[in-house]
C-alpha cells in the first residue's frame, strides 16, 4: 500500500482544528472541482483533495488515520502497524484482499461507519450512475454507432469492502448526436444492491473536428471553393455531403462569404428530422497562372470596369 | 438505429417529468420543489404532478448536485450555480455556432 499524505494534501499541519480542515478544502475543491476547473488533471486533482476530507473529517477516521504512523513519504509503500487493523478495522478488506493490493483510500473506506457496515443488510441501494466523455467522429454520429468503454468502477463485497475494478461497457449511440449533446442509457451503471434500481450510464458527446465540415447544432458548415470565373459565370459543381456527392448549381456572380443551404444534409437530428447543410464560398485564384492565364487576365484587367473598393471612395466622401 | 426507451437524448425539445428528472439526479421530489421555488428551474404545467422540465437541464441538475455534494452548498447557492451553468451552457453552444460559420483559410 502505498502512503498518502492527507494532511500535505489539504495544506493544513497535523494538528489541524476540524474547521480549519473544513476550509482548507473548500478552498481547494472550488478551485479544482472537475465541473468548475476544465483543466487537464484538475479530475485527478479534486479526487485527492476529497480522499484526504473524506478521511480528516471524520474523527474515527482521523485517528485512524494517524496512528498509521509518521515520516513516510508520499508514495512509499508501507504497511499499518500489527495492531492497526485490530484495532480500527472491523469490517471490509479482513478476508479479502492484502494490504499489498489496496489503495489508501479504500481502506478507509470500509473502515467503521463505510458503506458495508453503515447499511442495513435489507436496504435498497441504487447502484452508481456513470458519467463519461466520449468523441466519435461525425460520420459516427450521422450513422449512428456502437462504443466500447472500459471504466474503474467501485466494487463492494459481501463484507462491505470496496475496491475499483475494470469494468467493460458497450453502448450504443443512436443517430441524433452532436457536440455537446447527452445520451442517458438507463441501467447501464452500477448494479442496485437489494432490489435498487440500476444506475445509469451518462455519454457526454463531443464530436472529433472534422477536415470538411463544422457542426453547429445538428447543421453542417462547409467550405466550398471556386475558382474567379466559376463564381464569376456560374457552374455546377460537386459537393460532398455524408449521405454521397451531389450537384450544386453555382449562380453567375456568386460571391465570397455566400451560404449556400443543402436542405437535410446535417445530421440527424434525435426523433426524426435532419439538420442542414451549408456550403460557404470561397473565391481560390490559383497561385501560380500560366503564360496564357497571364494573358486572359491581364486582358479582363483592361476590359473590366469593377473597383472591388469603390466603396472605400464612397465612405470617405460621406464621412 | 431508433430511441429505444432506454436510450434517451437529453435534449431541451424532450421533457421530463418530476420524477424522472428527481431519479436521474439522485434527488427526492421536494428537493425538486424546493429548486423550482427558488426559480432555479422553470416547469411548465400546474400542479407538481403534471410538472415537465426541458430534458436540457438534467445534466446541470447533475453538475449541480455534485456541487452542492462536494462544495457542501445551500440551495441558494445550488440555485446560483443552476443559472450560471445554463448560462455557460447557452454561451458553449453560442460559440460552437459561430465557430462552425467561421471559414478556414483556403486551401492550396
Amino acid at each position: 500500500m502505498k502512503y498518502k499524505d492527507y494532511y500535505a494534501i489539504l495544506g493544513v499541519a497535523r494538528g489541524a482544528s476540524a474547521d480549519d480542515i473544513k476550509k482548507a478544502y473548500r478552498k481547494l475543491a472550488q478551485k479544482h472541482h472537475p465541473d468548475v476547473n476544465k483543466e487537464s488533471g484538475a479530475e485527478e486533482k479534486f479526487k485527492e483533495i476529497a480522499e484526504a476530507y473524506q478521511t480528516l473529517k471524520d474523527p474515527e477516521k482521523r485517528a485512524a488515520y494517524d496512528q498509521l504512523g509518521t515520516g513516510f513519504q508520499p508514495g512509499q509503500d508501507f504497511r499499518p502497524p500489527p495492531d492497526w487493523e485490530r484495532q480500527f478495522h472491523t469490517g471490509g478488506t479482513g478476508g479479502g484482499f492484502s494490504f499489498e493490493d489496496l489503495d489508501l483510500s479504500d481502506l478507509f473506506e470500509s473502515l467503521r461507519g463505510g458503506r458495508g457496515t453503515r447499511a442495513r443488510p435489507s436496504m435498497r441501494i441504487p447502484g452508481e450512475d456513470y458519467e463519461v466523455r466520449v468523441q466519435l467522429t461525425l460520420e459516427d454520429a450521422h450513422r449512428g454507432t456502437q462504443i466500447d468503454l472500459e471504466l474503474m468502477v467501485p466494487e463492494y463485497g459481501e463484507d462491505g469492502g470496496m475496491r475499483r475494478v475494470p469494468k467493460k461497457i458497450t453502448a450504443r449511440i443512436p443517430k441524433g448526436a452532436t457536440d455537446g449533446q447527452r445520451l442517458r442509457l438507463r441501467g447501464q451503471g452500477g448494479k442496485g444492491t437489494n432490489g435498487g434500481r440500476d444506475g445509469d450510464l451518462y455519454l457526454d458527446i463531443e464530436l472529433r473536428p472534422h477536415a470538411l465540415y463544422r457542426p453547429a447544432g445538428h447543421d453542417l458548415y462547409l467550405d466550398l471553393p471556386l475558382a474567379p470565373w466559376e463564381a464569376a459565370l456560374g457552374a455546377t459543381v460537386e459537393v460532398p455531403t455524408l449521405d454521397g456527392a451531389v450537384n450544386m448549381k453555382i449562380p453567375a456572380g456568386t460571391i465570397a462569404g455566400r451560404k449556400m443551404r443543402i436542405a437535410k444534409k446535417g445530421l440527424p437530428k434525435p426523433g426524426g428530422g435532419e439538420g442542414d447543410l451549408y456550403a460557404v464560398v470561397q473565391i481560390v485564384n490559383p497561385s501560380v497562372l500560366n503564360e496564357r492565364e497571364k494573358a486572359l487576365y491581364e486582358e479582363l484587367r483592361a476590359q473590366s470596369h469593377f473597383d472591388p473598393r469603390g466603396h472605400f471612395a464612397r465612405e470617405k466622401s460621406h464621412g | 438505429m431508433a430511441e429505444h426507451e432506454d436510450v434517451i437524448w437529453l435534449h431541451g425539445r424532450r421533457e421530463v417529468s418530476i420524477v424522472e428528472l428527481a431519479e436521474c439526479a439522485a434527488l427526492t421530489e421536494a428537493e425538486v420543489r424546493e429548486l423550482v421555488e427558488y426559480g432555479a428551474l422553470a416547469p411548465s404545467g400546474g400542479e407538481a404532478t403534471q410538472w415537465s422540465f426541458s430534458a436540457g437541464c438534467v445534466a446541470r441538475v447533475r453538475i449541480a448536485m455534485r456541487l452542492r455534494r462536494d462544495l457542501e452548498l445551500g440551495t441558494s447557492e445550488v440555485a446560483l450555480a443552476l443559472s450560471f451553468l445554463e448560462r455557460i451552457e447557452e454561451l458553449e453552444s453560442r460559440v460552437r455556432e459561430l465557430s462552425a460559420q467561421l471559414q478556414a483559410p483556403p486551401r492550396r
